[in-house]
């Protein structure tokens, strides 16, 4: 590939002017103070005979940080996908930053909102601060080397030792610091994590938790987390969302949930799970 | 990238040294406008006796005439025909093109009636057989006149007329097993079979007029009929692999290894009198050529066809020194003119002659290493041409089902539903036999290279076409993900993520279809395309292991410098941080 490792092609440029108008309009506290930074409204997916999504609605204030709970194939990540616009609904409304999804131009909405998923997604042929610089570079940004290597000192990663490794010569820990950095390098508001710590042994996972924790706190970004260990939740959550076949539960914050569970099945995995 | 671009570059260099030398096969056609007024033809054909003329028409493109395409079938008495046609038409002034040894009798009628052949060796009960279909009928002269008519009213062909011998099957077997059992005829071969091992052609298994046949006629039931090809079914007899084969009553071989051949008591084979098969548009056109093939009407009989055979299977003499002598022994060609012909110093045939000579008697101390050594040296010329043209043949049919199959490959990423329906059918080509390919493809392309271009094409198409598919399709699919859901295009997706993971595997089925490419082009000699397949094709009908080892030996090097150098461009493709097994 001859294009540079840190600056688009020119004719790559992709307008992300709609998305810039998000960041604009969340900023403002008069108009949208208290207003939620995701929401999704009635929101039901199909796939084929199987209903993924059954008329599910979910609010996520500004800041805050909600886990999706529940076993897999409850539709968790199938939500978290609305938000970015790699799922369709095929019904209801799911609003980001106050504007329907379906008003953005999906490829400029994707750049403006961080992701993280289970297996990393990093891209193999990429050395490590490039692929931190992904998001930066595809909106055009001069700076995009800077952006990354801020970013990979962020997540505990010095660049100078790590920018220019392949992603297969890091440790599974390192790997998913660098996916969590590549997703905060473009400075969003909103950052969706599907099952981040999910592939990981149990102590790197608590280590990375910790950091995510503090990371979360020190840049005030809005969190959409799925994830199926509910230790997990109730340690980085505002607030736990529980799903099952494709239906929201409960939602409350932690103390809520364990002191008033609003349904069986959610007494019953706070009990399986021994937080109770 | 860098290794492969050397490599192209050296073979497009190739490509332009053949393409600046003359060779039988690049000799296209010319418009037939040219080939003149029987006056014309008439002046042209005076002088023909003078040795300076043959000289010069030796050179094939002399005069305004077309050359007349003369083909052959893949065995030794057909080279040998086929060769006395071509020096007789050369020695009346008339320019030929040799497209010999193509594939079978239907790539050969196939390509006559078609046009893309003017003329070939061919047997009557063959015609009737193989060709027609028809029942056996005893009577030669009753088969010609049948046959005749029937090819002239059904596709405008003619046949000259026979040129004097009968070439028919020839049951044979050990003379010891003849005595043994007491075998004279075949109704006596058909009362021992059930304790017999048989090996026939594959070619007479599946006619009318063989096994089937046979079995019919004489109840003929062989303990087991193994398939063999005519390079090996007398090998396999005389260290009794078998007990009974089928040979032809010309076979050279028959004599060599005393065998006996069993009377045909019942009558059953048809006669195969031989004799000139030409395209009608051809006999029209070029009454002078026809008239000098006719010189060789009723000349010829089994005893001379025999001892041609003979030194052409089992002497290794070559081809056109026994038709020239032929011709000589005939009285149609003066040899006063051949040695004139020959003593020419700018002639390099002659100079060559000698050399050839010493360098055979000197063999005979040498090991056969070296004496095949010697021997590939001496025809290096010939050899680096036929490597030429076979990569030529790869290169340009790998090029132009890349062009299409990555491209196609990539759209078909695209489309969901449907691609595995669209590459299983191209699969489908793969199943097709090579030379039924060529023949199915004769009525289009006719023979020569571009057919065989053309179904190299199609061979390579599949390989390319499922990897890139493949190949882009499962592309780390987490890593194109997350690419997505960080904002890529599709077309950034493809151009930075995909295709990069791809690459190597996207190299993988080129270099798969290359290799294919490079073995399946030996199958081009068959139609008169040229390449390593032509001295594999010749030495196989000629039972000459040395020339086919001249053309298989370089064909499978070619073969393993392809794969090592693919292997080397997948690596190379390969992006960082990305592993090839």
């Amino acid at each position: 590939m001859t294009a540079g490792r840190d600056s688009p092609a020119p004719n790559e440029r992709e307008p992300s002017a709609h998305f810039d108008d998000l960041s604009a309009h969340v900023d403002e506290p008069a108009a949208h103070l208290g207003e939620p930074a995701l929401r999704a409204h009635e929101v039901v997916k199909r796939y084929g005979a199987t209903i993924a999504l059954d008329r599910v609605s979910l609010d996520v204030a500004q800041g805050s940080c909600v886990a999706l709970v529940g076993e897999s194939g409850s539709g968790k990540t199938t939500l978290l996908r609305c938000f970015n616009a790699m799922v369709r609904p095929d019904a209801g409304f799911v609003d980001v930053g106050g504007r329907p999804v379906a008003s953005f131009d999906p490829v400029a909405l994707r750049r403006g909102i961080g992701y993280v998923q289970q297996e990393g997604g990093l891209l193999p042929h990429w050395s490590v601060l490039r692929n931190v610089a992904l998001v930066p570079w595809l909106r055009g940004e001069e700076d995009a080397g800077e952006r990354a290597r801020a970013a990979l000192d962020r997540v505990g990663l010095p660049p100078s030792r790590f920018g220019d490794r392949w992603p297969r010569d890091l440790s599974g820990g390192q790997r998913q610091r660098v996916a969590i950095a590549r997703a905060l390098a473009g400075s969003p508001e909103i950052i969706l994590l599907d099952e981040p710590f999910g592939a990981l042994d149990a102590i790197t996972r608590s280590e990375l938790r910790r950091s995510f924790h503090n990371l979360r706190a020190g840049m005030g970004v809005t969190s959409l987390l799925v994830t199926h260990d509910l230790h997990e939740a109730v340690e980085l959550a505002d607030e736990i969302a529980v799903m099952k076949g494709g239906a929201l539960m409960q939602v409350g914050r932690p103390e809520d949930l364990l002191s008033a569970p609003a349904h069986g099945y959610v007494e019953e995995l706070l009990k399986r799970a021994g937080v109770g | 990238m860098g290794r492969v671009m050397l490599l192209l570059v050296a073979v497009a260099l190739l490509g332009g040294a053949l393409a600046t030398r003359p060779s039988p096969a690049s000799h296209a056609r010319q418009p037939p406008a040219l080939a003149g007024s029987p006056t014309a033809l008439a002046s042209k054909a005076a002088p023909a006796s003078q040795p300076a003329l043959q000289t010069r028409v030796t050179q094939s493109s002399q005069g305004e005439g077309t050359p007349v395409i003369i083909a052959s079938k893949p065995f030794a008495e057909s080279y040998v025909l086929a060769e006395i046609f071509a020096q007789l038409l050369e020695a009346r002034g008339i320019a030929v093109d040799r497209r010999f040894g193509l594939g079978a009798t239907e790539i050969a009628f196939g390509a006559l009636r078609e046009g893309a052949i003017d003329i070939y060796p061919e047997y009557t009960g063959t015609a009737l057989a193989a060709i027609l279909g028809e029942e056996m009928q005893a009577d030669a002269e009753a088969v010609y006149r049948h046959v005749a008519g029937t090819f002239r009213e059904r596709w405008d062909a003619r046949w000259l007329a026979p040129l004097g011998f009968e070439n028919t099957y020839a049951i044979a077997v050990r003379r010891e097993t003849a005595e043994e059992l007491g075998l004279a005829t075949l109704s006596d071969l058909a009362r021992e079979a059930g304790g017999l091992r048989a090996g026939f052609t594959p070619d007479f298994i599946g006619r009318s007029d063989g096994l089937p046949g046979l079995r019919a006629a004489y109840g003929f039931e062989a303990a087991e009929v193994l398939p063999l090809l005519q390079a090996v079914k007398y090998e396999a007899l005389v260290e009794s692999g078998v007990d009974v084969i089928d040979g032809y009553s010309t076979d050279g071989l028959i004599a060599r290894y005393d065998l006996v051949v069993l009377e045909d008591d019942r009558g059953f084979f048809p006669p195969y009198e031989a004799a000139g098969l030409v395209n009608g548009d051809f006999w029209r056109r070029r009454p002078d050529a026809i008239a000098a093939l006719s010189e060789l009407s009723g000349l010829l009989d089994e005893e001379r066809v025999r001892e041609w055979n003979r030194r052409a299977e089992s002497e290794g003499d070559p081809v056109a020194e026994i038709a020239r002598d032929a011709l000589a022994e005939l009285g149609l060609v003066v040899p006063d003119a051949e040695e004139a012909l020959e003593s020419d110093p700018a002639e390099s045939a002659a100079t060559r002659e000698p050399e050839r000579e010493a360098a055979t008697a000197a063999e005979s101390a040498r090991s056969p290493v070296v004496g095949f050594a010697s021997y590939m040296w001496q025809n290096r010329t010939d050899i680096l041409g036929h490597a030429r043209r076979h990569i030529v043949l790869v290169i340009v049919s790998l090029a132009a089902a890349a062009l299409l199959a990555i491209p196609a490959g990539l759209m078909l990423v695209r489309v969901t539903g449907g691609a595995e329906g669209v590459i299983r059918t191209i699969g489908l080509v793969q199943t097709i036999p090579s030379l039924a390919l060529l023949a199915f493809m004769i009525p289009a392309l006719g023979i020569g290279v571009v057919p065989a271009v053309f179904a190299l094409f199609l061979y390579s198409l599949f390989p390319i076409l499922r990897n890139t598919y493949t190949g882009v399709r499962d592309a780390n699919p987490a890593a194109v993900d997350a690419a997505r859901a960080l904002g890529m295009t599709p077309a950034q997706l493809l151009r930075h993520v995909r295709l990069p993971l791809a690459a190597p595997v996207i190299m993988a089925g080129l270099r798969t279809a290359a290799v294919i490419n490079v073995g399946t082009a030996t199958i081009a000699a068959f139609i008169g395309a040229g390449g390593l397949g032509d001295p594999i094709v010749a030495g196989l009908a000629l039972s000459d292991t040395r020339m086919i080892l001249s053309g298989a030996i370089p064909a499978a090097a070619l073969a393993l410098l392809v794969d090592g150098a693919l292997g080397l461009a997948e690596k190379r493709v390969a992006p960082g941080g990305v592993a090839v097994e």
